[in-house]
């Protein structure tokens, strides 16, 4: 048992992947919680979709593609903030319209440029850990450090925020900035999870292990820390599987995942449907 | 108390879209004297509340504290909006929520200081809440949701207070200790501010009262605000009223 776990730690290209999945795993459970109190879930399914003509340009121009995620991220949230204040239109239609538009263009630019490029499109959806470099390690470190660093100085403005935006205005916290930083955080977490999720399924590493533990405890800070346990178990658990059974990485990691939920959904203490009938 | 001195209105407008909410308000919120805003449905009240302390824009006016405007010394304000604006199945505690009100006074990148920590224990004390600090706040009923929101604005030390409709949909054990922490407030020259749609007996709480109809129809002392001709200027004569002019 002992040597099954260890063999696969002997090639380097699963060392890196074994980090990126700790460090995907640990920040998209502490954001994660963030989008689900703020019932934010489904603008992080937009924003993801979103970053993939920032992908496809940035391989075309032989950018940091992180970099290019990120811009486009931030492009599309804010024309959804224009056209959802500047029209009747509510949020969710604006968010579907942006992210379908630019997930169209992405899918469209990277099949223009795969052949001559030797990419693959489906690692952009969904994922390649285990082809993860050590420049993506690095940037990926980078982002956790921020990330990490953000919420644990900002942790109490952020829970008065996220609970009660208007009290939190009223004692003249600057809420503007506390929303741009928290969509800064979402836009950085999703850029650094794509390399191990892709952009179709990392929704599932910032919803499902907050979803997961926000059946288990009663408080913010034990959400992001049972969540980031959750999540770190699920991606090495799905790399394993992935590797052992020759399964897609980032589809594995979400089914683990899913199954934890699934589980505490049915069995946790004080909110499972069969153990509170 | 360094000196509270009284919060002035001055011709403060507020307009959605291009429907007029609020018109023309001038009026002085005296300190030690609890103030009701009254009026009814739609007439602006909280509208007026959320205009005084700029969390929603005003097309006009200006509301001064110390001759300063209010807006610019918002840590001198503790402010509880309504319960159903809140998402009571936040993952917070009642602890938590009460800690809330000790987040500016800290200040940025610090943690909560024992002094802020007794603050708390004392305002849950005084809320009768102190047996449920570590209960999730989805578990409490209506009342105990006020209480703890009472119990937030205490710890803030605040020299103004403004209490969004307080009194709905509570128990009656609720309303008394909020109303008599409100009239320790007043006693202790704060200024403090409610809205409250209730005309029945528990008006005789307040001794100011703002009447509102989208303008001001009335301010001042409560005999002199209750009056046949404003509560009819108010209401256009829609409601009966139970108790009018009793002192």
């Amino acid at each position: 048992m002992f040597a099954t776990i260890i063999e696969p730690l002997q090639y380097s290209f699963m060392q890196r992947a074994m980090m990126m999945a700790i460090m995907v795993g640990v920040i998209c459970a502490v954001v994660g919680s963030y989008l689900m109190v703020q019932r934010l879930a489904l603008l992080g399914d937009a924003i993801s979709h979103s970053l993939l003509p920032g992908l496809a340009i940035a391989f075309i121009l032989g950018a940091n593609i992180f970099v290019g995620a990120f811009i486009a991220g931030v492009i599309s949230t804010i024309l959804i903030k224009i056209i959802h204040t500047k029209s009747n239109l509510k949020e969710d239609a604006a968010m579907g319209i942006i992210f379908s538009a630019f997930f169209a263009l992405g899918i469209t630019l990277i099949t223009v440029v795969q052949k001559e490029n030797k990419i693959d499109l489906n690692h952009f959806l969904f994922g390649n850990i285990l082809g993860v470099t050590w420049g993506d390690l690095r940037d990926t470190v980078i982002i956790a450090a921020i990330v990490i660093l953000v919420v644990v100085l900002l942790y109490k403005e952020l829970l008065f925020y996220t609970f009660d935006k208007l009290g939190a205005q009223a004692v003249g916290l600057p809420v503007n900035l506390l929303d741009l930083g928290l969509m800064m955080l979402i836009g950085l977490t999703i850029v650094a999870s794509l390399k191990a999720v892709g952009v179709v399924l990392v929704l599932s590493l910032l919803i499902t292990p907050a979803a997961t533990a926000y059946l288990l405890v009663t408080r913010l800070h034990q959400m992001m820390f049972l969540g980031v346990g959750v999540g770190v178990f699920s991606s090495i658990s799905g790399i394993y599987l992935s590797y052992f059974y020759n399964l897609p990485s980032g589809p594995a990691i979400v089914l683990v995942t899913s199954a934890l939920f699934f589980l505490t959904f049915l069995f946790s203490p004080t909110q499972g449907i069969l153990t509170n009938t | 108390m360094n000196g509270v001195g009284s919060l002035e209105i001055h011709n403060l407008g507020v307009a959605y879209l291009r429907l007029e909410a609020l018109t023309g308000i001038n009026l002085q919120v005296q300190p030690g004297r609890l103030t009701g805003i009254i009026g009814p449905n739609g007439a602006g009240k909280t509208t007026l509340l959320k205009a005084m302390l700029g969390l929603i824009g005003a097309r006009e006016g200006l509301v001064l504290y110390h001759e300063k405007p209010l807006q610019k010394q918002l840590e001198l304000v503790a402010y509880v909006p309504q319960r159903s604006q809140i998402d009571w199945t936040y993952p917070a505690t009642v602890w938590d929520v009460v800690m809330m009100g000790r987040v500016r006074k800290t200040g940025w990148f610090r943690s909560f200081s024992p002094t802020s920590r007794r603050l708390v224990q004392e305002a849950l004390g005084r809320v009768g809440m102190d047996s449920y600090k570590d209960r999730p706040i989805g578990q409490l009923s209506g009342g105990q949701q006020q209480r703890v929101f009472l119990a937030r604005s205490l710890v803030q030390e605040a020299d103004i207070f403004c209490f969004d409709e307080p009194f709905g949909g509570i128990d009656w054990k609720t309303e008394k200790i909020i109303f008599d922490i409100l009239h320790e407030l007043a006693a202790a020259g704060k200024i403090v501010l409610v809205v409250n749609h209730d005309l029945g007996e528990s008006i005789t709480n307040f001794e100011d009262l703002i009447l509102l109809n989208r303008e001001l129809i009335a301010a001042g002392k409560r005999e002199n605000v209750l009056t046949d001709d404003h509560l009819y200027r108010a209401y256009r004569g829609k409601v009966v009223f139970l108790t009018t002019n009793k002192n």
